[in-house]
């Protein structure tokens, strides 16, 4: 081999799986890089759990892992927080906004609507290495002296601000802050790019109304980033102000260790609703593609039409609009003046009524069905199951009268752990399970994911459920312990029960773990259509091709939910249960679509 | 050893599994099935594990009842606290048959509908009146359970009057303890501002101003009266707090450069609500319920309610803040008005900050 074949060959290898401009391989990369960061999320809180069930016995082997983080094996109160904070914000942005969106907007944007590739492959890929860059950021972090970030995920100066206040509000917490703002960077790259794709990249027939509920939840997910992440950016840009430059946006009036700052005027409040104008639509850009993608996985293995496919498009646009109104509903307790918690108590409790919508169109789906349980279809269920369960404790948590006695308890931490992390990553997991022939070319095993999902379902209830107990008896949120307390004296083996069912939890994941890896190199080779499903992605070749379709696009000519669509004599349309996208109307067939 | 031993554990049991998914799939492929095509007595199985698992969860949801019932918050010690509990038991009584309907539907469907060969789907892409009927109904219960918690929302958040004859206390919360205040005879409370902390003066009261020389402050446990409204004025030297009653149905954030309120009427005292819990040893307690540090956890308060008679004899018996602080020289400078001296609590250091920062 000569020289210059060899360096061809490492560049094509470079620029093939590192530096791609190809949507499928970023959206891979998204996929593994979001699940690894997930996977440490999932670890930590194990580790915390541990000691929040058995209360200052001592680990042995905690100590070799952790080292001074937990002497003797017992971990330490601060770190004990920093764990807390950093698997929160792993969780909720490195998991499910970058892993989840990156994988699956990636993915199927330009598949389902018929793209050759995203509007820039290159801005694509600055998105992917910006997450990737804020992820290194954020696990080196880890091993600062004093520890990460640890003021829990929503970092309210000025416990935040103040490096005096606690050690992980020093060097942690500035890359902490370095860390989201590249988050923020990464996120608002790809959502431009989605957003963009998805209004001019439609293939020939593509119209808003012909397209999947998924690229519709991932459109408005893209659009509620680009709104949102902004003034995220703008909260932890004037926090790092405060903290490096002396300004005071969110201080004063402030005595700490031993000396009165010279700070005057700002306000911790001013950050929170900067704070949570971002972190309230944050819960639905990671709950709308979930349930993009379980009304996809739902239709298909229904073999049935979704239910209200624009009543679902409605809803989603509802529950994007709404969420950026009800932000205060995090901060009825806070002082903000009471006619205020008025009007978000209002608005937060009409996010039921298009998320009531949600729920019924999926169980009209599921009616006189016929339905085939593919572990994702499992996931999707699931997903439903906890959907219907978080979201009804939000009608509590919503009303302002009675949050003021389970706010930032436990119920908080059940509620939203059930609603928006379990719906999440079941949404992601029924997601990978459904299109891992496409991700990979390769079919994940079916057993495998029967074990995950049931052990999955059944221990992830048996962690959060009880929570709500815990938050109605009085325990707080965040407490490195409940044993300074006599009041929750006898609620210890709620803890330990809680404890052992995320240890099993965790455990099941590794079915899912070996699954992966397993069929990545050794799974059977995917057929073209496993799924029998008539979206555009299932026509393209299963080995990637830089393009997706080797000839010409395919055009669409129908909706993407004709599913056991039968003619006047009762014979399904077609001859077989599903009609593909690309196939035209039949002599006499109405469009499903246009009502 | 002990971790190489683990290592190797890990790494033979991930090549059991692997073996054992190449022998299933070895074993399919005989069969003429493959490991992700769902046969129909699979899909039957898994149907059938629906309405178990629905079960199960059920069954789960009410052992927790039943078993873990009587240890959450005991009845409301505080007035509107019970209208709180009212307009929770109602929200339950609408969300739980919603959750048992919807959740009996969905694996109901799931069990019945399961894929059979010589059966079709029934296309069924949309219906407005049923869009219309889940649209409707939710937005009408809703809008009751709205309004109903608004009133509730307004009444509890009803500012006190001068007519209402409130205790009036401030609670003040720093990493990691909490501090009461109580206005003294003269009903007022001191200024403090965070630049007058200094030593024992840790919550910044200004010497010069009169209204806080008869302040009183306590640590560890606060007194109250019961049956008579109590004003809560909050406030934070370093970082959020959250000073959270639970048994009153009480919370609010304490906030350094804001002054936060709260106020309800303690209905039980200690005494009743210790025949209530059959626990001889209940107390009521002030949390810290915002992250603020490492001790977060560990930052309390004891709350004792008692008869009004039983409050003004232990008020009595709290020092002043000019007492406490050691203060009565400059306080002779500045007043004519008589006041209790206690010089064996002089401590002439903070003595003379205190008058310099008079000057």
């Amino acid at each position: 081999m000569s020289a210059t074949a060899h360096h061809r060959e490492e560049k094509d290898f470079l620029f093939k799986y590192i530096f791609s401009t190809d949507h499928k391989m970023i959206a891979k990369q998204f996929f593994l890089t979001g699940s690894l960061m997930g996977l440490i999320g999932m670890l930590m809180s194990t580790i915390f759990r541990l000691q929040l069930g058995y209360p200052g016995e001592s680990f042995a082997f905690l100590e070799p892992i952790l080292g001074s983080w937990a002497p003797d094996g017992i971990l330490a109160p601060d770190k004990y927080l920093a764990l807390v904070t950093i698997h929160g914000t792993i969780m909720v942005f490195f998991l499910l906004t970058a892993g989840l969106s990156g994988t699956f907007s990636n993915l199927l944007i330009p598949l389902q609507l018929g793209a050759r590739d995203m509007a820039s492959g290159f801005m694509n890929l600055l998105s992917y290495w910006f997450f990737f860059l804020s992820s290194c950021v954020m696990i080196a972090s880890l091993f600062v002296e004093g520890g990460p970030a640890a003021g829990g995920w929503t970092i309210y100066p000025p416990l935040s601000a103040l490096p005096q206040a606690m050690p992980g509000s020093g060097m942690g917490m500035t890359l902490w802050i370095i860390s989201m703002a590249i988050f923020i960077v990464s996120s608002l790259l790809g959502s431009l790019n989605y957003i963009v794709t998805v209004f001019n990249l439609r293939t020939k027939g593509m119209t808003m109304t012909r397209m999947p509920l998924t690229i519709w939840a991932f459109l408005i997910t893209a659009v509620l980033g680009v709104l949102s992440f902004p003034v995220l950016f703008s909260a932890v840009l004037l926090l790092f102000f405060d903290r490096s430059f002396g300004t005071s946006f969110y201080l004063s009036d402030i005595y700490i260790a031993g000396s009165a700052l010279e700070v005057d005027g700002g306000s911790p409040i001013l950050y929170e609703h900067l704070f949570w104008f971002l972190g309230h639509p944050e819960v639905y850009i990671i709950l709308l593609p979930a349930l993009g993608i379980t009304s996809e996985v739902v239709a298909t293995n229904s073999r049935k039409p979704i239910f209200g496919y624009r009543a679902m498009i409605g809803s989603i646009l509802a529950i994007a609009f709404i969420s950026f109104l009800v932000w205060g509903h995090h901060m009825f307790i806070t002082g903000m003046n009471p006619f205020l918690g008025a009007v978000f108590t209002f608005t937060t409790l009409l996010v039921a009524i298009p998320s009531a919508v949600k729920v019924f169109n999926y169980l009209t789906t599921l009616w006189k069905g016929n339905i085939k349980f593919t572990p994702a279809m499992l996931f999707a269920i699931g997903l439903v199951s906890t959907f219907i369960t978080g979201g009804l404790t939000g009608i509590i948590l919503g009303d302002s009268a009675l949050d003021i006695n389970v706010h930032d308890t436990y119920f908080v931490v059940g509620h939203f752990h059930i609603v928006m992390g379990l719906s999440g990553t079941f949404g992601m997991i029924s997601g990978i399970y459904h299109w891992f022939p496409k991700l990979f070319g390769r079919m994940l095993d079916k057993n495998l994911g029967y074990l995950h999902f049931w052990t999955t379902i059944v221990s992830s209830y048996g962690v959060f459920f009880p929570m709500h107990f815990l938050g109605l008896a009085g325990v707080p949120r965040r407490y490195y312990a409940n044993t300074e307390f006599p009041i929750f004296d006898n609620l210890y083996d709620i803890n330990e029960l809680i404890t052992v069912f995320a240890i099993i939890a965790a455990a099941s994941q590794l079915f899912f773990l070996f699954n992966v890896f397993y069929s990545i190199f050794r799974g059977p080779k995917a057929p073209q259509n496993p799924w029998r499903s008539t979206t555009l992605e299932w026509t393209t070749p299963v080995e990637h091709l830089h393009g997706n379709w080797p000839g010409e696009i395919p055009e669409v000519h129908r909706w993407p939910y004709d599913y056991s669509k039968v003619d006047d004599n009762g014979d399904f349309i077609g001859g077989d249960d599903f009609v593909p996208q690309t196939v035209p109307l039949y002599d006499g067939e109405e469009d499903a679509s246009q009502h | 050893m002990m971790d190489l031993l683990i290592i190797v554990a890990v790494i033979l049991g991930i090549i059991a599994i692997s073996k054992i998914v190449s022998v299933l799939e070895l074993v399919g492929n005989a069969k003429g099935e493959n490991s992700y095509n769902v046969t129909e007595r699979e899909n039957r199985f898994q149907a059938r594990l629906m309405p178990v698992f629905l079960i199960a969860y059920f069954a789960f949801i009410i052992w927790q009842i039943v078993a873990w019932g009587d240890r959450m918050l005991p009845v409301s010690a505080s007035e509107h606290g019970v209208v709180i509990d009212n307009l929770m038991n109602t929200t339950w009584i609408i969300i739980i048959p919603v959750f048992i309907i919807t959740h009996i539907l969905l694996f109901y469907f799931a069990w019945k509908y399961a894929y059979d060969k010589n059966r079709k789907a029934q296309f069924f892409a949309h219906s407005n009146k049923l869009e219309m009927l889940w649209t409707a109904i939710p937005a009408l219960v809703l809008l009751i359970l709205i309004l109903y918690g608004l009133s509730i929302w307004n009444e509890v958040m009803e500012p006190l009057t001068a007519e209402d004859d409130p205790v009036e206390i401030e609670l003040y919360a720093r990493q990691f303890d909490w501090t009461a205040r109580y206005p003294g005879e003269d009903g007022k409370f001191g200024d403090a501002n965070v630049r007058f902390i200094e030593g024992v003066n840790f919550l910044g009261l200004d010497s010069t101003d009169q209204d806080g020389w008869d302040d009183k402050y306590v640590k560890a446990e606060f007194h109250l009266p019961v049956n008579r409204p109590v004003q809560f004025y909050f406030r934070a030297q370093d970082v959020i707090h959250s000073a959270f009653m639970p048994h009153f149905r009480a919370q609010m954030n304490c906030v350094p450069g804001m002054i936060t309120r709260f106020n309800f009427i303690p209905s039980k005292t200690t005494e009743e609500m210790r025949e209530i819990t059959g626990n001889p040893e209940f107390n009521y307690y002030l949390l810290c319920n915002k992250i603020c540090g490492a001790a977060h956890y560990n930052m309390k308060m004891e709350i004792v309610v008692e008869s009004e008679a039983d409050y003004n004899q232990w008020i009595s018996e709290q020092k002043e803040f000019l007492v406490v602080e050691g203060n009565e020289e400059s306080e002779k400078v500045n007043s004519n008005e008589g006041a209790e001296s206690d010089t064996s609590k002089t401590e002439n250091g903070e003595n003379k900050q205190l008058s310099a920062l008079k000057n």
